[in-house]
């Protein structure tokens, strides 16, 4: 079980003045050069990000961006090493394969929000919309409202943490990736099972809930996976072929 | 992949900036569609009166004449009245003091092959094939009036790139429909329809779901019953918006593969593809900004 955790930063640590891109002088591709020519404690501040596409993806050093209002499509994508905080929503896909480092929204997340994301933290302050941590491979979700239809479908491993309500097909054909649910679900996918809450599960769910901010009760979660009914073929399907 | 903006004044104050707030939302959902686009307009009364019926015609540059529309229309057209015909970008506008299916019957007589993309009192309907924002600027977008809006940029998938192809689909009075996706059992429900007496005047996808909903709704459902009943016939993909004289409709299919994001406030209700549409909308940044939830049919009524 792993437990490395990454927690969001309660204020930014940079030594050094922010750097500010305005969006609406500065072009994208501007920000997000800087941004990579950055080498770590850097920190940098976007303003009217007005839903513009791909902002701060790319990261590979320890700094901080400060996102302040809506970020578009696969915001803070591929993360390294970056911790990247929206002041507002952010649309599909954002932290797609991040890789490490913390991602925190403040408000909502659209569609596929943390997909395929390897490892880092990836906190969403409102609600994820469908398939929030879509195959993920090791990152950690927390989720302060509710999360859409298929989350977790094919998740492989991280953990994936809902403080609201979960949607249809929940965890459909899901691998060794855990979740934790406080609220409802709607439905599970095929393969997904609740299980019980042992001491280490609720360990490990009060760091990941710590690390996000939250004090929410790690006794109120229920904790789902896989059955692991899917991994191997049953020979009585062969007929099927 | 299509773009999707529509919005709906509360405030009258807003009305006169219409098009230029319509403008703003559809420059940044040109590059999910930039092959042709369609543009609806509620209210103005540069090109709707009340009780008026108005035909919008694909093409700017038809030979219509009005008298020949006058003594198609003789008898029922009232005492001393004419038509008028009036270009507007590459829309021609037809107007007559008649019911618009009996206008539309006279025009086509007038002229075969003459395409109706929009009717009724109250909408204008403005297509055309080429980058968006130049076909927004032929038709003066910017200056327009309006209640109601809805513009498309259309990228096309399941029939070609003409201006009858490209959305919204007006297929009954002041009833407009865009659709972002795709509808896999068009043909099917096109059959059936057909059965029922309903006329088609293309191949494409979005004019079955239009003329479904125009015929739900004469069957006398309402807006969001009529596309409650949509859901169960048509397969697909699908964010849809359908606006009538004085109403507004969201609703996605239920595995919501197209995006959505509406904002309101008290003065207005936007709906579009991408919060990007919206950025610029006055009071965004205290709006209720929320995603349309799968298989749910949000209405709103002026």
């Amino acid at each position: 079980m792993t437990t490395t955790i990454e927690s969001i930063p309660a204020a930014s640590a940079a030594a050094t003045a922010p750097q500010v891109y305005d969006l609406k002088l500065d072009d994208v591709r501007t920000l997000n050069k800087a941004i990579h020519q950055a080498t770590g404690g850097e920190s940098f501040v976007v303003e009217h990000p007005g839903g513009k596409h791909s902002l701060a993806v790319g990261i590979n050093a320890e700094i901080d961006v400060d996102i302040n209002g809506h970020a578009g499509y696969y915001a803070a994508g591929m993360n390294q090493h970056g911790r990247i905080t929206i002041h507002g929503n952010a649309g599909v896909g954002v932290a797609e394969n991040m890789m490490s480092g913390t991602v925190h929204v403040k408000g909502d997340a659209s569609q596929s929000a943390g997909a395929t994301a390897h490892g880092g933290l990836l906190v969403i302050g409102g609600n994820a919309s469908a398939r929030c941590g879509i195959s993920m491979k090791g990152v950690d979700i927390v989720v302060g409202g509710n999360i859409g239809h298929m989350s977790a479908f094919m998740a492989q491993a991280g953990r994936l943490v809902v403080c609201g309500d979960a949607g249809e097909a929940l965890g459909d054909s899901i691998y060794e990736a855990r979740i934790y649910v406080k609220g409802s679900v709607a439905s599970l996918g095929a393969d997904c099972i609740a299980k019980e809450m042992r001491p280490v599960h609720l360990a490990e769910l009060a760091e990941l809930l710590q690390a996000a901010g939250r004090d929410d009760d790690p006794a109120d979660f229920t904790r789902y996976g896989s059955a692991r009914t899917l991994y191997n073929f049953h020979v009585d399907n062969s007929s099927a072929y | 992949m299509c773009g999707i903006a529509a919005l709906q004044l509360r405030n009258p104050e807003l009305r006169p900036k219409m098009g230029a707030l319509l403008s703003t939302m559809l420059c940044e959902i040109v590059d999910r569609g930039p092959d042709s686009a369609g543009l609806a307009v509620y209210d103005n009364p540069d090109l709707n009166t009340e009780g008026i019926a108005t035909l919008s015609l694909l093409g700017g540059d038809l030979d219509i004449s009005s008298a020949e529309i006058d003594a198609l229309l003789a008898g029922i057209l009232p005492e001393g009245a004419a038509s008028q015909v009036k270009v507007v970008g590459d829309t021609t506008l037809v107007s007559a003091e008649v019911p618009a299916a009996e206008l539309a019957g006279a025009v086509v007589k007038a002229s075969p092959g003459v395409v109706v993309a929009g009717r009724g009192e109250r909408v204008t309907v403005m297509k055309s094939v080429g980058h968006p924002v130049e076909v927004a600027e032929r038709h003066g977008l910017d200056g327009m009036y309006g209640t109601q809006a809805v513009s498309h940029t259309r990228m096309a998938t399941e029939s070609a790139v003409t201006a009858g192809g490209s959305h919204p689909f007006s297929v009954a009075d002041d009833l407009c429909l865009v659709h972002n996706g795709s509808f896999s059992n068009h043909a099917s429900v096109r059959r059936e329809l057909k059965r029922l007496g309903v006329e088609f005047d293309s191949e494409n996808d979005t004019e079955v779901g239009a003329r479904y909903v125009a015929h739900r709704l004469e069957q006398g459902d309402d807006l969001e019953t009529a596309l409650v009943n949509l859901g169960k016939v048509l397969d697909g993909f699908y964010t849809l918006v359908v606006t009538t004289a004085d109403s507004m409709a969201v609703v996605r299919d239920p595995i919501a593969c197209k995006p959505a994001i509406i904002a309101e406030t008290d003065d207005w209700v936007a709906m579009a593809s991408e919060f990007r549409a919206l950025a610029e909308l006055p009071g965004i940044e205290n709006a209720r900004i929320f995603e349309p939830e799968p298989g749910k049919v949000y209405t709103w009524s002026l």
